[in-house]
């Protein structure tokens, strides 16, 4: 029986949605092959996991080892090496985030397994794979194909597959021995740090401004402080404004940062790259003001505003401060 | 301390109108600015700094054509003592996969305790080329790396992960890192500086230097080959405001009180 096996992501005692995304797009996908749907669980003391991921597979693969307590590529390679070989699956599907595209192209490297990375759309035909992935940051789709003969590896990128509700699977957890032996390891997890708190917690406010890429110098930010101040709302920043130090971690939205919900969030000089929007893509209206009207974040907003963001910014701050009075 | 840092001119597309060219295969690339790609750029600065606190030097390596000593000598102005063009028909269509296998071939002949690429590249994104590169020259590897400190024989590299968690590594060396943008802030570099490295020679190696056969690079030595490009499906899509800026103020203010509870 063909096989596609999904390796699960979870951190700190938690399944990441990646996880579910990819049982879900796994299981269609299986279920058009005629094929088995598995899930590889990598860990120690997840049988609580193992047991959540029963309805959504055929098998849950649970490995255990004190070595595979936090995440290390090293550790990952190994084990997933002994279950790939034994197994053979057709299809090995792994999150596009910060885990999976850690250990996934070493281990296709590894197995010699041809792999396609950030996949955000896959179709089956046959035996034949198309997938869709994004260039140039998200301005164009590819249709792309694999070269050479699976078995294959693909990596997912998050949030491009729904969870769709479906029929429970009878799952059998199958417990593996650990093939890691007492060698060390050459890479050691040490320990985890969280961002420093920002001064003000963006994710309770209601109204959040958000800065981006647009902004174009330091000295700008202010302009849009203002406008946040004048409306009552919070300064917020998507990664670009963060990576030149322009503001602070604490204020990033987005993948690697906050996942915030406001009432209204506006979006001033952001493009909408689908790591920022996947941070505000929960809030319930969003206006965005571009000079590009071809910017992903009109495809997210509600309402929204085609012009130079230092005509409109200062206007809109007068206005609203002479509203409000 | 010696580092190599794998870089990559790539279009600037972030402000650009982009349009698809005749192959279908590509975007029209004939009015567009290339630059260093910006993961890349703040790699070969983490490079640097890291020469200057523990000397050694920096070897700047690129796959690709004449253009991209552009982005080599930009490289070289920032403090990079050395640079190498890896060039031959025969890498044209290289996809993330075999463009690691040509750059670990260029990378073992030189000696090296360190190499740090980019995390992904802006054009193609495969965010792949660092940890392939890893594997296939027998050493290990941390991906999406926002802080380096540097230990005697070993490394302790920061990952960022997601939600604004970290996740502190120890990898002993030689070691890949994948550096993420916003590590460092990358020095500016000046035309004088540019200048000042024009004459520097930049090594080629072609395909046969490196040992490498036709079809283990390119389209044949590749994963994936890509078929077409096409413009992404438009959302429904925001109801766009007009009007003069005091009008569109008055507008943004009724949708606030509406939707925000805005007094």
């Amino acid at each position: 029986m063909k096989e596609i096996v999904v390796i699960a992501e979870h951190r700190r005692g938690e399944i990441r949605d990646i996880t579910w995304e990819m049982l879900s797009k796994g299981r269609q996908l299986a279920e058009s092959a005629g094929a088995d749907l598995s899930v590889a669980l990598l860990g120690k003391g997840v049988n609580h996991l193992a047991e959540a991921l029963k309805p959504k597979a055929k098998r849950v693969f649970l490995i255990e080892d004190e070595r595979l307590e936090f995440y290390n590529s090293e550790a990952y390679e190994r084990a997933l090496t002994q279950l790939i070989t034994e197994r053979k699956p057709f299809l090995t599907l792994i999150g596009h985030t910060a885990t999976g595209m850690d250990f996934a192209p070493s281990l296709a490297t590894h197995l010699k397994l041809p792999l396609a990375t950030d996949c955000v759309g896959i179709d089956l035909e046959g035996e034949t794979f198309s997938l869709t992935r994004q260039l140039y940051g998200g301005k164009v789709n590819a249709t792309v194909s694999f070269v050479k003969q699976g078995p294959y590896m693909m990596t997912v990128r998050p949030g491009a597959f729904p969870v769709l509700e479906k029929d429970p699977l009878a799952g059998e957890i199958v417990s593996l021995s650990s093939p890691l032996t007492d060698e060390d390891l050459a890479k050691r997890f040490l320990e985890y740090v969280e961002a420093a708190a920002g001064e003000v917690d963006i994710t309770q406010a209601d109204i959040l401004v958000a800065v981006g890429r647009g902004i174009k110098e330091a000295e700008n930010i202010p302009m849009v402080k203002e406008l946040a101040e004048a409306l009552g709302g919070v300064l917020a920043c998507s990664r670009p404004v963060v990576d030149k130090k322009w503001l602070p971690k604490g204020c990033q939205v987005g993948t690697s940062g906050k996942t915030v919900k406001p009432k209204v969030y506006i979006a001033i000089g952001i493009s909408g790259a689908f790591q920022h929007v996947a941070g505000m893509k929960g809030a319930a209206t969003v206006i965005a003001i571009n000079k590009d009207p071809k910017a992903p974040i009109f495809s997210v907003a509600q309402y929204g505003i085609v012009a130079d963001l230092f005509k409109i910014v200062p206007v809109l701050k007068e206005k609203i401060k002479e509203l409000r009075r | 301390m010696n580092i190599i840092v794998c870089i990559k001119r790539v279009p600037e597309t972030t402000d650009a109108d982009v349009f698809i060219d005749k192959s279908g295969k590509d975007i029209d690339k004939s009015g567009l600015v290339f630059d260093l790609n910006e993961w890349d750029s703040y790699a070969i600065e983490e490079a640097i700094l890291l020469k200057e606190k523990l000397g050694g030097t920096v070897t700047v390596i690129s796959m690709g054509g004449e253009d991209s000593n552009e982005s080599l000598r930009k490289c070289l102005a920032m403090g990079a003592d050395d640079a190498i063009r890896l060039t031959d028909p025969a890498f044209q269509g290289s996809d993330g996969f075999a463009t690691a296998k040509v750059l670990a071939e260029a990378i073992r002949k030189i000696p090296y305790d360190l190499i740090l690429t980019g995390t992904q590249a802006e054009d193609d994104g495969y965010g792949q080329v660092g940890v392939v590169l890893a594997e296939l020259l027998g050493i290990l590897h941390a991906a999406l790396v926002n802080h380096i400190e540097v230990q005697d024989k070993k490394v302790k590299a920061h990952r960022e992960l997601e939600g604004g968690l970290e996740e502190v590594v120890e990898i002993d060396l030689p070691a890949v890192l994948t550096i993420q943008t916003g590590i460092n802030e990358p020095r500016y570099v000046s035309i004088m500086g540019i200048r000042k490295v024009a004459k520097k020679e930049i090594k080629t190696f072609r395909a046969s230097d490196l040992n490498l056969k036709a079809d283990e690079v390119g389209l044949s030595g590749s994963d994936t080959r890509l078929e077409k490009v096409f413009l992404p499906p438009v959302g429904e899509g925001a109801e766009i405001l007009e009007g003069k800026p005091e009008e569109l103020a008055l507008k943004v203010f009724d949708i606030l009180k509406d939707k925000g509870g805005l007094s």
